[in-house]
């Protein structure tokens, strides 16, 4: 096989999976809703959200601490350890609160995603849907892909306000910062619209993208286990790497131009 | 070619997967009330002849027509409509494994009707007693052995009282007490129901007891059609190979391949790939 | 099916949500309570405002009093203007007062000192929209510099 041809085949194969990729999502989207999707996707916020949730709480709490014990060694230096505060409120609310749920999201319940439709397709749970005149996107699809939308966000403000006061754990409680100054100074510097609300948005961006990979690869596995076991790799990778690229892109629109 | 009495007729079907010919050709009808087996040996895609008559496959060529209707041209809309009169059975059950075999059973009926509770209840445990599982109504998928989770698919299969069944495999990977259970159910109820059934299988002396019409499939064809009797007095080579089990015959031991002699001692460049 | 113990779960993370957002909100952000309807608007003209920005602190004596709303140019004389948004409580600083871009630390934040003037017997005090004359502007380091240097030659 030469090289133009398998470079032509590659990305022929791209787009088509891709288009394959939209369609599947314009699918579930476009679905007609009934009061059945509401029931079925409180039950997936269960899956995805509530069992989810005890990892984002855990590491947002060490990651604010790890945080508030590396920033003032810093800032100590320079007599600034009141700044303690709005260093770990604004670190959290703008990057890593959206980004590492996001990643972790990716990990625990995108993975699972992945493999549970995978495995539905596998034993032909799918086609059996099908074939039983219920529209696997209504009925699968939708229900997860909203789930993950609504859960992710509020699993990334859960991990910023639990990392805040991990920050004030250590910083205030174990390393003596005046309390008084680690919140009011936090308050004078953090912006409703602007940290809060971007970083709201930027989770909601990474939620679509990743659910959408981690459903799509499902969906697109090769109903065997080599086939699933590759389409949960994938999603991890590819989520991870798709978060990680539009952060910097929402970033650069949010605060690089001030 | 289709009359009062044919339910589904494939009229001249061509159906390739890549570039590779799963069916060129082919012509079937099913005569509705009757089952009629589909047998051929593995690998030749009768699943796939299945997915065709459900619509979740389109022919390259050729036509299927569902009690008149042509199932390709259909609609999304029709096709919905005309799916909840048709049902499958799939040959790993495909039961729901997050529910139980009571919802599974349910599931068609809470979907498609607006029936309450009551009589869904009711007609679950009438299914479920049908195909003698009422007993497991509360366990989980997983809990249900082969031929239990086979006949548990069926009762699901039968909630919606479809016009067509299509069995995939039934008889595969069964002990002989569970596959004597199996046919037995697809005889009694395609009788008691009036089901018209298509089964897909490759057991032959199972089918040929309880199937009303046959067709063997093998190499992209139709290579014999008739009554069970028919069929054993056939004086085809390829069908006597199947009836009686030979490795070898018509229908070739090998994957088709390039010459062995070749594949050994070909030019170095090729090596064993093409 | 959803059971009763998925719904209650569901829910408690709603509720575990709205806290965190409550946290944000009142806590980090000090969003909400001190809403623009307690506030009244004073303007300021300075020469330069040096690194002054909006919502930089608004202080009497180290006590926080308000915030820079918004900072524009004037178009007549090329000035800059301060609008600040002074919180209702203190609503009785007599009109002599003046403010002044001032620097916490040598390398902190800029914020405004707001002086307030002597209150006589009957006192005209600042109300919604008026201007504040008495204006010192931020020190500019270059300027500093720039002074420091002529008066020496001259001396």
């Amino acid at each position: 096989m030469n090289y133009l041809q398998s470079i032509g085949q590659n990305t022929l194969n791209a787009l088509m999976s891709f288009g394959r990729a939209f369609l599947m999502l314009a699918g579930a989207i476009l679905a007609i809703p009934q009061s059945k999707n509401i029931r079925l996707t409180v039950q997936q916020i269960y899956v995805v959200g509530v069992q989810s949730l005890l990892i984002i709480i855990v590491s947002g709490l060490f990651i604010g601490m790890v945080m508030a014990l590396q920033g003032y060694t810093i800032l100590v230096n320079y007599g600034a350890e009141g700044s303690l505060g709005p260093m770990v409120a604004l670190s959290l609310l703008r990057e890593l609160g959206p980004v590492v749920t996001a990643l972790l999201f990716a990990g625990r319940a995108g993975s699972a995603l992945t493999a549970e439709i995978g495995l539905m397709k596998a034993t032909e749970q799918l086609s059996s849907l099908e074939m039983m005149a219920v529209d696997p996107l209504r009925r699968i699809i939708a229900p997860r892909f909203w789930a993950g939308v609504i859960a992710m966000p509020m699993l990334a403000l859960i991990f910023s306000a639990i990392g805040i006061l991990g920050g004030h754990l250590v910083g205030v409680d174990w390393l003596g910062v005046d309390a008084g100054s680690y919140w009011s100074i936090m308050q004078a510097t953090v912006e409703w619209d602007k940290d809060v609300v971007n970083g709201i948005i930027k989770s909601f961006v990474f939620a679509i993208v990743v659910t959408w990979i981690a459903i799509f690869k499902g969906y697109d596995a090769i109903p065997t286990s080599e086939g699933i076991s590759q389409a949960t790799t994938q999603t991890v990778v590819y989520s991870s790497l798709a978060v990680l690229g539009l952060d910097f892109v929402l970033t650069a629109l949010m605060f690089g131009i001030n | 070619m289709s009359n009062s009495s044919t339910l589904v007729s494939v009229e001249n079907l061509r159906f390739l997967r890549g570039d590779r010919v799963i069916y060129d050709d082919i012509n079937l009808t099913i005569k509705k009330g009757k089952i009629t087996a589909i047998m051929g040996p593995s690998g030749i895609g009768k699943t796939t002849l299945m997915k065709l008559i459900g619509g979740q496959l389109r022919p390259d060529a050729g036509d299927i027509r569902y009690a008149g209707d042509s199932v390709p041209q259909m609609s999304r809309r029709e096709l919905y409509q005309t799916r909840k009169k048709m049902s499958m059975l799939f040959q790993s059950g495909a039961l729901f494994t997050d529910i139980s075999v009571y919802d599974n059973v349910a599931f068609a009926l809470r979907e498609h009707t607006k029936l309450n509770e009551d009589i869904i209840r009711t007609l679950v445990y009438l299914k479920l007693e049908a195909v003698g599982l009422r007993g497991a109504a509360d366990l989980m998928p997983s809990e249900l052995s082969g031929g239990m989770a086979r006949r548990a698919a069926l009762a699901r299969a039968i909630a919606l009282d479809p016009e067509l069944i299509m069995y995939d495999e039934p008889f595969a990977g069964q002990d002989p007490i569970s596959m004597g259970v199996l046919v037995k159910l697809i005889k009694a109820l395609s009788s008691a129901l009036d089901l018209t059934s298509i089964v897909v299988t490759h057991d032959v002396t199972e089918v040929l007891d309880i199937a009303d019409y046959v067709y063997i499939l093998a190499n992209q064809k139709i290579i014999g059609e008739g009554t069970p009797a028919q069929i054993k007095a056939s004086d085809s080579a390829l069908v006597q190979q199947f009836l009686r089990g030979e490795a070898d015959g018509p229908v070739p031991f090998h994957f088709p391949a390039e010459d062995l002699h070749d594949t050994l001692l070909g030019s170095p460049q090729q090596g064993g790939k093409k | 099916m959803t059971t009763r113990k998925t719904e209650l779960l569901v829910g408690t993370f709603v509720v575990l949500t709205l806290l965190a957002v409550l946290l944000l909100a009142l806590k980090v952000a000090n969003q909400g309570l001190s809403g623009s309807d307690q506030s009244y608007t004073l303007y300021a003209k300075f020469d330069n405002i040096g690194g002054l920005k909006p919502r930089s602190a608004v202080k009497v004596g180290g006590v926080t009093v308000g915030r820079v709303e918004s900072i524009y140019l004037d178009q007549d004389d090329f000035t800059p203007v301060v609008v600040l948004s002074i919180s209702e409580q203190y609503n009785n600083f007599p009109d002599t007062s003046s403010v002044a871009i001032l620097t916490s630390g040598l390398l902190g934040e800029q914020y405004i000192g707001f002086q307030p003037g002597f209150a006589f017997d009957d006192p005209i005090v600042l109300a919604d929209g008026d201007f504040i004359s008495d204006t010192k502007s931020a020190l500019v380091l270059e300027d500093l510099i720039g002074q420091f240097l002529f008066s020496r030659d001259s001396n």
